[in-house]
C-alpha cells in the first residue's frame, strides 16, 4: 500500500515529530508562519473564552463588530442562573472612531449598560483596532467604575500581541483584580477553588457533586458557571484545583505568590486523571478531615462499578481502532492518550496549537513509537497525517470536524462544541459513547476512499 | 428567558450595539473568494480574524473552510504588515499551490496604513509570484459598512481583473451576491433553461457543497475560473443581483470597459425572479420557454392554494439589504405583513427601499438600517408577530416570545438544507412558502384546541 508523507513546509519542520525517531526538539511556542493555514487564533480569543463562562457578569467587546459577534455564544459555558454572558456587546467602532477615538463611546455605552442591566461586574475587551489607536481603557474603566460603584474591568487583550495563551494571561490579570475583595469569614478549611474549567456542557456541576460528596466545599468556579461574588472571596479557599493546559494557572500563581493559595494541577478526563485530581485534593486534607480518604475511595470506586462494565461493552468495538487528537492544549492531549487506552484505541498522531517543549517531551514518553507529534498545524498536513496513518476516529474542534468527515472519518468535539460532558467518571462514559456512535458509524462504509481500502484487505 | 434582559421599554443607543444584525467586511471577502477557482483567501491581520471567519464558514456550510493569515505580530504592527505578507504569498504558493490568492484587509492592517496594491507590485518585482498565478486584494476595514460590504469589495476585485480584448464574447456576466452555493446553481440552471451562456461570479457551488469523497481538497472542483474573469470585460452585458452586494462590481465594469449593466433585485419570491428572467430573456433575444413558464406557474399555484393562510400574518424580519428588499416584496404579494424589518448593515436608502414596498400595509411598519437584534426583540415585544424570518441568531427570541421561526440568511449554524436546496428562482420560492407553511401549519396544530384541531388544511 502506497503511504502518503505530508506535504510539511521546511520551516514547519522543527514542528513535527515522530515518537522514537530522534530525540524531540519541538520549535514549538512561537509565532506561526505568515501565509500558514494556522488553526490557531489570537489573544482576544483567548481572553473572551476565559472571562465569558462568568455569567453575572456584563462583557463589553470594544472594537469593531466583528470581535462581539464571532464570540457570541458560541460555547456551551452553562449557567445554572443568570445568562447576561450569552448577550453580545459591541461598541461596534466605525472608521471616525478610529480617527478621533473610542473613549467617549465606551463611556457612553458603559453607562447605558450599567444601568439597564446591573451586573455584578463589567469586563471590557480590548481589540487589536483599540491598541493601535491607543484607548485608555484603563482610564475609561477607573472613572466608571467609580461612577457606578462596581468592578469595571479591563481586559488588555489586543489580538496581535500573540496567541490564545496570552489572552488566558490578561484574563487572569483582569480577574486577580477581583479576587481579595469579597468577605471570606465563612469559608470551611476544608475548600478549593475549580479552576479551568469553563462548564461547556455541563462538567463543572459533574465536579462539584464529587466533591460535596468528599464534604469539600468550593468557593468560586473559575469561570465556568462563575459568579462575580465568588472570584471576589476566592482568596478564602485553602487550595486552587487547576485544570487545563494554562488557561487559569497564571490566576493560580498569582493567587498563591499574594494570598499564599497554594495549587495543585489536575485533570478530569479519563478514568486515572480524575481518580488522582480527586486524591491529590484528598490527601491535602487529609490532615483536617481524616474520613476524607475513605469518602475518595468510596466515591472512586462506586462511580468505577458503574463505568466499568459500559467501557467493556464499547471497547469491544473500539479495540484496535486508530484515533488523531488535535487540541488547544497539550495538557488535555495526555488525558485523552490514557483514555484511549481503556478503549484498546491507539492513538497515531497527536497535536496542539498552543503546546510547550515540556508537553511536548511528555507527550513523546507516553506514545508509542511511529505517533505523529506536532504543533500548529493546518488542514493539509492534518489531512496527509490522516491518510498516511489510516486514522479512524479524529478528536478536535471546529475547523477541524469537516476535514475528518469529509475524509470519512469518524470526528468528536472535545472542545467548544461538545454536547456531552467529558469530564468525571460519567465524563468518561459519555466520551466512550461518542467515540463508540462516530467511529462504527455505519456511514463510513459508504466513503469510497474507505470502500477501497476494506477491498484491498479482503 | 434567556433574553429576560431585554425591556420592552425602547431608547435611543449610539454607543452600543447588541446582538449585532451583522459582522464585520473581512468574512464577506472571504466568502466571496472561495467563489474563485483555486484561490485561497488570506486576512491580511491578526490570527484570530481568520480563525473566526473560518470557524463561522464552517458552521454554517459543515464543509472545510481554508485560509491563510498574515499572523501579525506586535512587529507587524509597528513596522506594518509589508515584510509578513511578502514572506506569506511566497509560502503560499510554495506549499498549498492555489492558482490565486484573494487577499482582504482588516481593521489592524488597515489603521497601520498597508497598501496592498503596493505590496502587490512588490511580490511581484521579487518574483513571490510564479508565472501564471495571481494575488488579488479587496480593502475591507472591519470598522466600516459590514460584511456585505467586504463581500461586494472583494466581489468588485473580482471584476477588475476584467481583460477587454475588443471581441464581444457573446456571454452575460451575472454577479449573484451573497446567496447560497445552492442558489448559484440554481441561477446557472436557470440560465440556461432561458438559453443564455453566462459568467456567475463569484460561484461558491462545488466549493461548499461538495461531496464527500473520502479525500480533502484544500480546492475543490468548482468557482469562477481566472479566465472567465479575465473574460467579464467582453461580456455583452452584466445582471447584478442586489444593489448592497452587487452593484459597485457592475457598474465598474459598465464605467471601465463599456459592459452595459442592469440592476436588479436578487430573485427570490415571485416578481423579483420575474424580473430576472425578464432581463435574461431580453440579455439572450428569445422568448421565456415552457419549462421556466411551467415553474413559474407550479408557484403561483402553491400561493394560492394556501391564499387564507398567509392573509394578515405579521413577520419580523432580520438579516442582509439584498436579501430583505426581495423577500419584503415577496411577503407582501402573498398577503404577508412583513411589520418590524431589521438590518445591521447601515444605508438609508434601504429603509427607504423597504418603505415603498410595505406602503399600502394595513400596519405600521418598523424599518431600520444599521440595527440589532435587541431592537427588533423590543418591537416584538410592543407588537408581536406571528412568524420571525431570519439567520440562527433569531432562535433566541423565538424561543422567549414563543414564535415560530424560519431560517434563512447567514448565518445557519444549527440547521441543514441551505447548501442543498435554493431559495432564489421560482423552484426556491416554493421552498420558501413551505418553509413559511411548515412553521405557520406546524403552530397552528399545536395550539389548535381538539374541538377545532382539523385533519384536513
Amino acid at each position: 500500500m502506497k503511504c502518503e508523507t505530508a506535504a510539511v513546509l521546511e520551516e514547519r519542520k522543527g514542528q513535527v515529530h515522530r515518537t522514537g525517531q530522534g530525540p524531540i526538539e519541538m520549535a514549538c511556542n512561537r509565532d506561526s508562519l505568515a501565509g500558514a493555514v494556522s488553526q490557531r487564533a489570537c489573544v482576544f480569543c483567548g481572553s473572551r473564552v476565559v472571562l465569558y463562562p462568568i455569567a453575572d457578569a456584563l462583557h463589553l467587546v470594544h472594537g469593531p463588530i466583528g470581535c462581539a459577534v464571532y464570540t457570541w455564544d458560541i460555547r456551551g459555558s452553562l449557567s445554572s442562573g443568570p445568562e447576561l454572558h450569552r448577550l453580545s456587546f459591541s461598541t461596534d467602532l466605525q472608521e471616525k472612531d478610529v480617527i478621533f477615538g473610542g473613549e467617549k463611546k465606551l463611556e457612553a455605552a458603559l453607562d447605558e449598560l450599567i444601568d439597564r442591566h446591573d451586573p455584578k461586574a463589567v469586563f471590557v475587551y480590548s481589540t487589536c483596532i483599540v491598541g493601535i489607536i491607543g484607548d485608555d481603557l484603563e482610564a475609561v474603566c477607573r472613572t466608571m467604575s467609580e461612577k457606578k460603584g462596581i468592578p469595571v474591568l479591563p481586559v488588555q487583550s489586543e489580538g496581535f500581541k500573540g496567541s490564545k495563551r496570552e489572552g488566558y494571561n490578561a484574563a487572569c490579570k483582569a480577574m486577580f483584580r477581583l479576587v481579595g475583595t469579597g468577605d471570606t469569614s465563612d469559608i470551611s478549611p476544608v475548600s478549593v477553588n475549580i479552576l479551568g474549567d469553563f462548564n461547556l456542557a455541563g462538567e463543572i456541576w459533574i465536579i462539584r457533586e464529587y466533591l460535596e460528596r468528599m464534604g469539600v466545599e468550593v468557593v468560586a468556579n473559575i469561570s465556568g458557571d462563575g459568579r462575580v461574588a465568588d472570584v471576589r472571596r476566592c482568596h478564602g479557599a485553602a487550595l486552587n484545583v487547576v485544570q487545563c493546559s494554562g488557561a487559569t494557572l497564571d490566576l493560580a500563581k498569582m493567587m498563591e505568590e499574594k494570598y499564599g493559595v497554594p495549587y495543585i494541577r489536575v485533570s478530569y478526563l479519563g478514568i486515572e486523571d480524575m481518580a488522582d485530581s480527586l486524591y491529590y485534593i484528598a490527601d491535602h486534607f487529609k490532615d483536617i478531615d481524616p474520613e476524607i480518604t475513605t469518602k475518595t475511595s468510596n466515591l472512586v470506586r462506586d462511580e468505577l462499578e458503574v463505568l466499568m462494565p459500559e467501557l467493556a461493552r464499547f471497547r469491544k468495538d473500539l479495540e484496535g481502532k486508530k484515533v488523531a487528537i488535535y487540541v488547544g492544549g497539550a495538557f488535555k492531549a495526555f488525558s485523552l492518550i490514557k483514555a484511549f487506552r481503556h478503549l484498546g484505541m491507539q492513538v497515531v498522531m497527536v497535536g496542539s496549537q498552543t503546546g510547550t517543549e515540556e508537553d511536548y517531551r511528555e507527550l513523546e514518553e507516553i506514545t508509542d513509537p511511529g505517533t505523529i507529534i506536532v504543533d500548529d498545524s493546518n488542514p493539509l498536513e492534518l489531512s496527509a497525517f490522516i491518510k498516511e496513518k489510516d486514522v479512524d476516529v479524529f478528536v478536535g474542534g471546529v475547523k477541524e470536524r469537516p476535514i475528518a468527515f469529509k475524509m470519512g472519518v469518524g470526528f468528536c468535539d472535545h472542545n467548544h462544541e461538545r454536547k456531552e460532558a467529558l469530564e468525571g467518571f460519567v465524563g468518561m462514559f459519555n466520551f466512550a459513547r461518542e467515540i463508540h456512535t462516530s467511529a462504527i458509524s455505519p456511514v463510513w462504509k459508504f466513503v469510497p476512499r474507505r470502500e477501497q481500502k476494506e477491498a484491498e484487505h479482503e | 428567558m434567556l433574553l429576560r434582559h431585554t425591556p420592552k421599554e425602547i431608547t435611543e443607543r449610539d454607543a452600543l450595539v447588541i446582538n449585532p444584525a451583522k459582522t464585520c467586511q473581512p468574512i464577506g471577502a472571504m466568502y466571496a473568494a472561495l467563489g474563485i477557482h483555486g484561490c485561497l483567501p488570506h486576512s491580511h491581520g491578526s490570527q484570530g480574524c481568520c480563525a473566526y471567519h473560518r470557524s463561522t464558514l464552517t458552521r454554517h456550510y459543515k464543509e472545510p473552510i481554508s485560509a491563510a493569515t498574515s499572523s501579525f505580530t506586535e512587529g507587524a504592527s509597528v513596522f506594518g504588515g509589508q515584510a509578513n505578507l511578502i514572506q506569506a504569498i511566497n509560502n503560499i504558493f510554495s506549499v498549498y499551490e492555489p492558482e490565486v490568492i484573494a487577499v482582504h484587509t482588516t481593521c489592524l492592517s488597515e489603521t497601520i496604513g498597508d497598501d496592498l496594491k503596493q505590496i502587490t507590485i512588490k511580490a511581484t518585482k521579487d518574483g513571490k509570484i510564479p508565472e501564471g498565478k495571481h494575488v488579488i486584494g479587496a480593502s475591507t476595514p472591519s470598522y466600516v459598512g459590514s460584511h456585505v460590504t467586504g463581500f461586494s469589495n472583494m466581489v468588485k476585485s473580482m471584476a477588475m481583473q476584467a481583460e477587454k480584448t475588443g471581441t464581444k464574447n457573446g456571454k452575460v456576466n451575472v454577479i449573484p451576491g451573497w446567496v447560497e452555493p445552492s442558489d448559484m446553481e440554481e441561477i446557472k440552471r436557470l440560465a440556461a433553461l432561458v438559453g443564455v451562456d453566462i459568467t456567475l461570479f463569484p460561484d461558491t457551488s462545488g466549493v461548499l457543497n461538495g461531496p464527500l469523497s473520502g479525500e480533502y481538497h484544500m480546492f475543490p472542483e468548482g468557482g469562477t475560473t481566472m479566465t472567465e474573469l479575465k473574460s467579464t470585460g467582453d461580456a455583452v452585458g452584466t445582471l447584478a443581483l442586489g444593489e448592497w452586494c452587487s452593484a459597485d462590481a457592475a457598474r465598474w465594469l459598465d464605467s471601465t470597459h463599456k459592459v452595459p449593466c442592469k440592476v436588479l433585485d436578487m430573485p427570490f419570491g415571485l416578481s423579483a425572479t420575474d424580473r430576472f428572467i425578464d432581463a435574461l430573456r431580453i440579455a439572450a433575444g428569445v422568448t421565456v420557454p415552457d419549462e421556466v413558464a411551467h415553474e413559474r406557474g407550479q408557484l403561483v399555484d402553491m400561493m394560492s392554494d394556501m391564499h387564507q393562510y398567509f392573509y394578515n400574518k405579521k413577520v419580523a424580519l432580520v438579516g442582509d439589504p439584498d436579501q430583505l428588499i426581495a423577500m419584503t416584496e415577496f411577503l407582501v404579494s402573498i398577503d404577508m405583513c412583513p411589520v418590524h424589518i431589521v438590518t445591521g448593515t447601515p444605508g438609508k436608502k434601504f429603509e427607504k427601499r423597504i418603505r415603498e414596498l410595505t406602503a399600502d400595509m394595513p400596519f405600521e411598519v418598523n424599518v431600520k438600517a444599521a440595527g440589532d437584534m435587541f431592537l427588533l426583540h423590543q418591537w416584538i415585544k410592543n407588537d408581536p408577530v406571528d412568524l420571525i424570518i431570519g439567520n440562527t441568531y433569531c432562535k433566541y427570541i423565538a424561543r422567549d416570545e414563543d414564535i415560530p421561526f424560519v431560517r434563512w440568511g447567514f448565518p445557519i449554524l444549527d440547521r441543514v438544507g441551505h447548501q442543498y436546496f435554493p431559495t432564489v428562482g421560482y423552484k426556491g420560492g416554493l421552498r420558501l412558502l413551505e418553509k413559511i407553511l411548515m412553521a405557520l401549519l406546524d403552530r397552528k396544530d399545536r395550539d389548535d384546541p381538539e374541538e377545532t384541531f382539523e385533519l384536513v388544511l
